[in-house]
């Protein structure tokens, strides 16, 4: 009963509601793209994207101020844009996809940093880029359900592609040029809407916690793919879940307090998972021996 | 290891340390992006108040006396002591805010040619003692907080909505800096203004002190003007819900209390718990009145507002006025615009 007391806060107020329903949905939705993001390590990258977005959108908070649609559209154009443009320079000249990335990623950023300072606005900028998952209202909602059902269907579709694309992209891109590009373009776009939907709730420097923690944590438990597609999500989920409790219970800030629970489960996976440290010493042991 | 530099930067920006890393973040040169957003309103704002400026100081037969001051609020109050004998510069201008603030080279620049500068102390302007060894400048740093009794900050975990001033102490250190917000505090900063102009420019005391007596007397009345709205409302309905904690001068000037969804800095990030307490404290004390600000992220108020059925009564002025032309360009203004905005927000109207 005590346990439940201690849930309490998750239903006595609508705005917890919202925030969960918001981390639902987000860990449904980023999650899983996180599982991609390492097994094809590029968990950086999400980082760098992150930055990309965030200069498209405070163009559009100048243009048509704290307007839902505008700072979303903003930043996915600034993101696609700069995935697109990376992969092509890594796909058809000698720099590789991360060199690529980084210049396009601090062009986007300088642009932005630019456009800030000429146009500073009445409400300052930062408070808006930083999003709070407190103060999710209908219209965010649903442009994460938007989000999220997108992300479901797409990763459907794209599926074998995406694993393929994951294991042996030389293979893939022999056999199929198309599935190869589509797989690629159309996972970089997954990576750039999810990104968008987390700075919604919980701002841009934090919305890349939500996709690579649960991955992380979870590859120290399972192996296969199916298995990490199914646990990334209920861990995202949990510590969302956590991190709402703690930033109700311990007063703290609720986006932190959230990446903080994702970050200890981490550690935690880390060592007692079934793949950690600790269970894993006798295997490395037998290893160095042979 | 730029993202790493940019990062830092939001995170000055953000005030967890306005004080200290917002200054180093731009003494080091990290990117201008964190503060530069309120940095390019202070410039159109410092640029129309210097041509003001000077087009009265072509009139006056000595040269104006180049002056600075850190907001647009003290910058008001600058211009009305000093008239047309000085020539004012604004480091943050109309509706943009101090805690996140980083100076431009053009505003150092400034800073070094200024033969007085005026900043509010208690520890909201953070950024100033660096700005004043950087920028080179030697002429006289008037503190206008001077000799008034400053609130103390009270200390962490009482972070949200306790009514008068309870903020997060995180940011402005041991006292609340919000003083303006009461007007016998402002008589004394108008006082320190003219003390100050004359010491610098001892031809003009006269003309100071004698702008400053004027102005001293508008204030006056508006204190009594405050008074008198308040007056007809029972002390126990005085009750507010603001987005940042800007008011407890206010509060404690006028008998009304203030509760906070932010801490005292705008930019503090709140917590479910403060959240949940405030929606609580409207509930069970039926509070009426539910207000967003010019320098805050109005989302919050707004969601606070669905939770309990309240619609924000409209906008405060706590910590900038607004551009010429606002309903809040000067700071007596601004105080009677929040001040008609409280009383009818309380009283139901």
């Amino acid at each position: 009963m005590a346990a439940l007391g201690w849930l309490e806060p998750l239903w006595a107020f609508s705005f917890m509601q919202r925030a969960l329903l918001g981390c639902v949905l987000l860990s449904l939705s980023a999650a899983p793209v996180g599982v991609f993001l390492m097994l094809r390590r590029m968990s950086l990258t999400g980082d760098a994207m992150a930055h990309a977005i965030l200069p498209g959108a405070a163009v559009g908070f100048l243009i048509s101020g704290l307007s839902l649609g505008a700072m979303t559209l903003g930043g996915i154009v600034a993101g696609l844009v700069v995935a697109v443009a990376s992969g092509l320079v890594a796909r058809s000249t000698v720099l590789r996809e991360d060199t690529s990335l980084a210049a396009f990623y601090l062009l986007s950023l300088a642009l932005g940093v630019l456009i800030i300072s000429t146009y500073g606005s009445q409400v300052d900028l930062l408070h808006v880029l930083f999003g709070t998952v407190l103060a999710l209202d209908d219209a965010a909602l649903a442009l994460l359900l938007g989000i999220a059902l997108t992300t479901l269907l797409a990763m459907r579709l794209l599926y074998r592609a995406l694993v393929l694309e994951c294991l042996d992209p030389d293979f893939l891109r022999a056999h199929s040029p198309r599935w190869s590009a589509l797989a690629h373009y159309g996972f970089l776009v997954l990576v750039v809407i999810n990104l968008v939907a987390g700075f919604h709730a919980l701002g841009t420097l934090m919305a890349v916690a939500i996709m690579v923690l649960p991955a992380a944590a979870a590859r120290f438990w399972v192996r296969r793919i199916e298995s990490l597609l199914w646990l990334a999500p209920v861990l995202a989920l949990l510590c969302c879940v956590a991190g709402l409790l703690l930033s109700y219970h311990a007063d703290w800030p609720t986006s932190p307090a959230i990446v903080l629970a994702l970050g200890a489960l981490w550690l935690l996976s880390m060592i007692f998972g079934r793949f950690g440290v600790w269970r894993q010493r006798s295997v490395s042991a037998v290893h160095l021996k042979g | 290891m730029k993202r790493r530099i940019f990062g830092r930067g939001l995170v000055a920006g953000l005030g967890l340390a306005g004080l200290g890393l917002g200054g180093a973040a731009w003494a080091t040169g990290a990117p201008a992006g964190a503060g530069a957003a309120t940095g390019a309103g202070a410039a159109t704002g410092a640029a129309a108040a210097g041509a003001t400026a000077a087009a009265s100081a072509a009139t006056a037969t000595t040269a104006a006396l180049p002056v600075v001051a850190s907001f647009s609020i003290l910058g008001d109050l600058v211009q009305q002591v000093g008239g047309e004998r000085v020539q004012l510069t604004q480091l943050i201008g109309p509706d943009s805010d101090a805690h996140v603030f980083q100076p431009r080279p053009a505003q150092a620049r400034l800073v070094g040619q200024a033969r007085l500068v005026f900043s509010n102390g208690l520890g909201f302007e953070g950024w100033m003692p660096r700005l004043l060894r950087s920028a080179n400048f030697r002429g006289q740093h008037v503190v206008l907080s001077r000799g008034i009794e400053p609130l103390r900050n009270p200390g962490h975990g009482h972070r949200h909505g306790h009514g008068h001033g309870h903020g997060h102490a995180h940011d402005h250190g041991e006292h609340d800096p919000h003083a303006w917000q009461n007007v016998a505090h402002v008589r004394v900063y108008v006082r320190n203004i003219a003390d100050a102009l004359c010491a610098a420019d001892a031809a003009g005391c006269d003309f100071y002190r004698q702008r400053a007596q004027a102005y001293d007397a508008v204030l006056a009345q508006l204190d009594a003007e405050i008074r008198a709205a308040w007056a007809p409302i029972e002390v126990a309905q005085r009750r507010v819900i603001v987005a940042h904690d800007a008011f407890a001068y206010y509060g404690q000037a006028y008998n009304v209390r203030f509760m906070a969804a932010r801490g005292v800095s705008a930019d503090s990030e709140p917590t479910a718990r403060g959240i949940a307490r405030l929606v609580q404290q409207i509930r069970e004390e039926r509070i009426r009145a539910l207000f967003v600000e010019n320098v805050t992220d109005p989302r919050l108020i707004e969601q606070i507002g669905r939770e309990t059925g309240l619609r924000p009564a409209g906008r405060l002025y706590s910590d900038a006025l607004s551009a010429p032309g606002g309903t809040a360009p000067s700071y007596v203004e601004m105080l009677r615009h929040n001040t008609q905005a409280l009383t009818r927000a309380v009283a139901g109207i």
